[in-house]
Formats: C-alpha cells, structure tokens, sequence
C-alpha cells in the first residue's frame, strides 16, 4: 500500500438515532501511522462515530473507506477481514468476564491461527509482558484493579497484531500517572507494531502528547468544527473559537497543557 | 442563640423600597412566605434595595427567598440595587444566572398518535426481523457444528450442562413428588367413590408422563435457567463483552449462545424422564399411606397402563421446550440495551417470553397428537 494514501477515509458521514441527528457531513482522512484523536464534549457523537468505523453500527448516511473500499458496502465477509485487522480497547475495557486473561488474550489467536497451544501460551505471555501484566495469566478481570484490565484489555487487542487500533476513552477513570504511562504504551506500541491508531478522548494532556492528528466534534453545530494536529490548531488564528475554548480548557490561552 | 427569620420594608422616598433583612434564613429556619412580599412589589415602585446588617446566617433558602422576589421585580421592570446583599449572595445569584439555558432545539416535539402508533408498527417489523435473524444465525451455527466447526469452548458446554442438569435435579425433585401427590389426591377423592382407588395410579402415571412432567420441568428451568441466560447475556451487552466478539469475527451467537441452548435442548428431556419417575413415585406414597394400595400393585397398575409412546411424548414436548426456553433466554439476552434498568426488564422478559411459549406449545403439540 502506498504509505501517502490515507487508510481510512469518513465521508459526508451522519450520525443519527432514530429521528435525532447527532452529528453531519463528517468528512476527514486518517493516514498511516497517524495517531489520530478524535475529541469533541460528552455526548457529541465520539463513540457512536467509533462504532460506526469498527462496523458494530452502520452509519444513517455517507461512507466510511478503508483504503479504497467502501466499508459498509462490503459483504459480511469482507467486512470481518477488514474488522479482523483492528484492536479494538472498549471503554469498560470488556473483557470476557468468565474467563482468565490468558484465555482472553488467547481466544482470537486460537479463533484465527492454526498455532500449536503451546505457541499461543508463549504468545500470550509476550503480549501480557508488553503491557506490564507478566504473571497476571491465570487472574479473572473482577480480581483486577481497573488499570491493570485496561491494560488485560490493551493486550487482548493487539493479540493478532493488528493495523488499527481503536481505544475508547483510554483513559476515563485512570489516575494522571497511570494515564500517561498508558499514553506511552500507546506510543511505543505504534512504534513497535507501525500500527495506525485511532483514539476517543476528551483528555488533553494525552491528545497533545499523543496525537499527530484529529477531528474535533461539536454537540451545537451538530458537524465537525475542525480537522488537524491538535498542537498546530492552537496556534492557528482561523481555528474555530469552539474548538480553542476546548483545546485550551476555556482559557483562551495558546499553550500547550502538559501534566 | 438564632433569632426568627424576617424582613422589614422601608420607603425612605417616593418609588423606593428598601428590604432589610434579619435574622437567621437558613434552610432549618422558618422563612415568611415570599408571597406576601411580593404583594409590596407593584406599580407604584421603582427600584429595590436591600439591607442586611442584621442578617446573621444565610443559605440557599435565602437565595431563593430573593429569586422569587427578583423575578416579580424584572417582570415590573423594576431597578434592583444587589449592593446591599453580601458578597456571598452577589456571587451565587450572577452564577445561577451565567448558566446558559440549554438548547430546547434538540429535543424533537411530542409525536401525535398517528406518528406513535406508526413507530410502533415499525418496531414491532423490525422485532420479527430481528427475531428471524438471530433464529438465523443460531441454524447456521448448529449447521458449522454439523460439519465438525466447533465455535465455543467444550469447556463451557459441559458447565452449562451442569448447571442446567445436575444442578436442577433437588428443585426439579422437590416440585416433581408434590405434584405426583397433588394428583393422586385430586383423583382419590372421586374414585373412592366407586371403590376403584386402583386407578390413581392410571390418573397420576398418565397425568405425569404426558403433561406435568415436561410441563412443571419446563417451567422450573425457564425460571433457574433462560432468566440466568438474559441476565449473563445482558450484562456481557452492558459490558461491551459482546461487541468485543464481534469485531473480532467470532460470532457471538455461536460463542455464546449455541453452547447454551445445546445443553437445554440436551438436558431438559432428560430432567423431563426424571420428574416423570419422581412424579410417579410422589402418587406411589399417596397410593401407599392412604389408599391401602401396596407398592407392587401400584407400580404393576402404572406398568401396565403407561406405553413408552407415551413417555416419547412427554419427551417431545420436554425437547421443544428446552429449543423455546434457550432461544427465549437467549433472544433477550442478545437484544438487552446496555444499562442495568435493560438487564432487568431482559430478564423478566426470558421468563415471561418462556412460560408463555411453553404453554402455547404445549396446547399446540397436544392438539397435533390428538387430532
């Protein structure tokens, strides 16, 4: 693939629940190896958009392209060979309650390769190590506190080592330091596993760590407000006031927060 | 010492009134009705001041002992001075005015019957859609499984096997011998009547096999086994476990919901033959204690009058009723939204969903049989 044409593209997307539309005419491109931030208040539409790109939901209008396919065009096949190469870290984490976190980083490695098991329990044990739970194989998730399952989880969805990886709020309901050391396994694991990385946050501490690139919704408008690298949209004087009132935590200074 | 909340007014010159407040307004202290205040508040004034040196604690009753006040005075077009309340009181009024209304816009009108009555229509199509893909979903599942495809863990299978079996048996029991009993007393009552006590065993040994067995263990395991299915289910759902599986292409009907309903469908005939024993077993001690019947000629008349097509019938319906039980527990499970409020009314809903099926089918089947 050619590493200039974007890997997903949204167009003239809308949201919409029944007859409340969330959000219109979305349009933007996520390149590879973007770290791309999708960031906009509560309730805007953030993670309905998410489910809309990793196929839980299709969208009321417009598409969402991967490469030069046109996602919810595809059949169901198609569509979980595409799905098959996204990690996917939900907000809860979600994490197969019933089983250990062996089993659950195991599960889609078992479901997808013809590995001998005890590959896979090699595998499993990397991929726990990666994420700092060496050790954690035989635990159930309630036995867990909530940033080791957020981690559990970081592990079970890079288990096939995928191109996309999508989080959900990564950091709702982390500490400030378990937060950033998460934003930095995002960072390393990019780099180690040149994936392209799609992140739902509302955290600016993370997105102007992390982020190379990103689309802001607003919840008035109803559309996006502005697409871009976080850090050059606050110092950009055509930025949309709605977007600097976020980017700056409503005090319309132009600096760049850090914890 | 706190003294009683009250208020003074002053007309110092002509059009101005002066409020002086005193005491305690506190929200545990007696306030005076704004209303009366408001009363003083006309044409004839215009402005308001306040005064309140001899305020001694004040909260939000206060505050809102003014708002009132204030919003007669705006609606008269009213000068209000806020100078002379404290600084405190200055600050949580221009806070609570500084909150911008939200937006009405986005909330759609209230619908008219027609538009309610038309959504509902959509919905209940779009139901049957659902309901025809997940039954769908679940025969092409059984279809992999045919072809040696297995899409859960065995591991699984046999605990829900378990649960739903071996689990069951002391409830199933239990319920099973008291309905054996219930059914030789209903017929004892009457055949002694003719001498012919005999023939409880025929009442109780058809009643069993036929009906009550499939029936009472259909119903004890839609209670213990499709509400704990659409409790499981619904919480994975909560819990985003579901959407997990899907984006990973492992199909959550056949993860999840084959394995379950292969061990109803597998179970419940079983338990059905037990509670048909214990049934009979419940009549026998009636029979025994009561009717002067000894055991052997009991059981020799139920022998003799039960034919082991009519065992098979029991089982029929005890297998139908597993297949409806798990795609009720399952099916409600699966569309569960995803909040605890959902989970609750899921579950509810298995049970209620099964029972009815269960009796449906059931009149249905005997219909059939018997036609």
């Amino acid at each position: 693939m050619n590493s200039s044409a974007p890997v997903i593209t949204v167009r003239n997307l809308t949201m919409a629940y029944g007859n409340f539309v969330l959000q219109r005419d979305l349009n933007f491109t996520i390149d590879q190896g973007d770290i791309f931030v999708i960031m906009g208040g509560s309730g805007c539409g953030k993670s309905t958009l998410l489910r809309h790109m990793i196929g839980l939901k299709p969208p009321a209008a417009g598409s969402v392209w991967y490469g030069s396919d046109n996602f919810w065009e595809l059949s169901s096949e198609e569509q979980a060979s595409i799905i098959r190469k996204a990690g996917v870290l939900y907000q809860s984490g979600a994490l197969w309650s019933s089983m250990t976190l062996a089993e659950n980083v195991a599960l889609p490695l078992q479901h997808y390769t013809d590995l001998e098991p005890d590959v896979i329990a090699e595998l499993v044990t990397f991929k726990l190590s990666l994420v700092g739970l060496a050790g954690f194989e035989e635990f159930y998730p309630v036995q867990l506190s909530g940033g080791m399952r957020k981690r559990a989880a970081l592990a079970r969805a890079i288990a096939m080592d995928p191109d996309f990886l999508f989080f959900d709020e990564p950091s709702a309901g982390l500490d400030p330091i378990s937060s950033r050391n998460l934003d930095q396994l995002i960072l390393e694991l990019r780099e180690s596993l040149r994936a392209t990385v799609i992140i739902v946050t509302h955290e600016l501490a993370s997105i102007y760590a992390i982020a190379t690139n990103s689309v802001f919704l607003d919840s008035n408008s109803k559309t996006m407000l502005a697409t871009g690298d976080p850090k050059t949209l606050l110092q950009q004087e055509s930025t949309h006031p709605t977007v600097l009132q976020f980017l700056t935590r409503g005090t319309g200074k132009r600096e760049v927060c850090t914890v | 010492m706190t003294r009683q909340a009250r208020y003074t007014l002053e007309y110092p010159h002509q059009g101005t009134l002066i409020i002086r407040f005193a005491g305690t307004w506190t929200l545990h202290s007696n306030i005076p009705s704004s209303q009366e205040l408001s009363s003083h508040i006309g044409q004839d004034i215009n402005s308001i001041a306040f005064a309140c040196d001899e305020l001694e604690k004040w909260d939000t009753r206060l505050l809102i002992f003014l708002k009132t006040t204030l919003t007669r005075a705006y609606k008269h077009n009213i000068r209000v001075d806020e100078d002379g309340l404290p600084p405190g009181v200055r600050r949580l009024l221009t806070l609570s005015k500084a909150v911008p209304e939200q937006t009405a816009s986005s909330r759609p009108a209230t619908d008219n019957l027609v538009t309610r009555v038309g959504r509902s229509t959509l919905q209940a199509g779009s139901q049957l859609r659902e309901i025809a893909t997940f039954t769908g979903e679940i025969l092409l599942a059984l279809l992999g499984l045919l072809q040696g495809k297995v899409s859960f863990k065995p591991r699984d299978f046999f605990y829900f096997v378990q649960v739903c079996g071996v689990e069951s048996l002391p409830i199933v029991s239990l319920i099973a011998v008291l309905v054996g009993v219930i059914l030789s007393f209903v017929g004892a009552v009457q055949l002694q009547m003719f001498g012919a006590q005999i023939y409880v065993a025929n009442l109780v040994g058809l009643g069993m096999v036929l009906e009550m067995g499939a029936l009472m263990s259909g119903v004890i395991i839609a209670g213990r086994i499709g509400a704990s299915y659409a409790a499981q289910l619904g919480t994975m759902q909560v819990n985003e476990e579901i959407d997990a599986l899907r984006t990973m292409g492992i199909s959550p009907v056949g993860f999840l919901v084959l394995p379950r309903m292969l061990a109803l469908m597998l179970m419940l005939p079983l338990l059905c033959v037990y509670a048909d024993i214990m049934g009979i077993l419940g009549g026998s001690i009636i029979g025994v204690t009561m009717l002067d019947l000894s055991l052997i000629e009991y059981l020799e008349q139920t022998r003799k009058t039960i034919q082991l097509s009519q065992f098979g019938q029991g089982i029929l319906k005890a297998s139908v009723f597993g297949i409806l039980i798990g795609f009720a527990g399952c099916l409600r499970g699966m569309q569960c939204g995803r909040s605890a409020l959902a989970v609750g009314e899921a579950t509810t809903s298995a049970v209620v969903t099964s029972i009815v099926l269960i009796v449906v089918s059931d009149s249905f089947i005997t219909y059939l049989l018997y036609r």
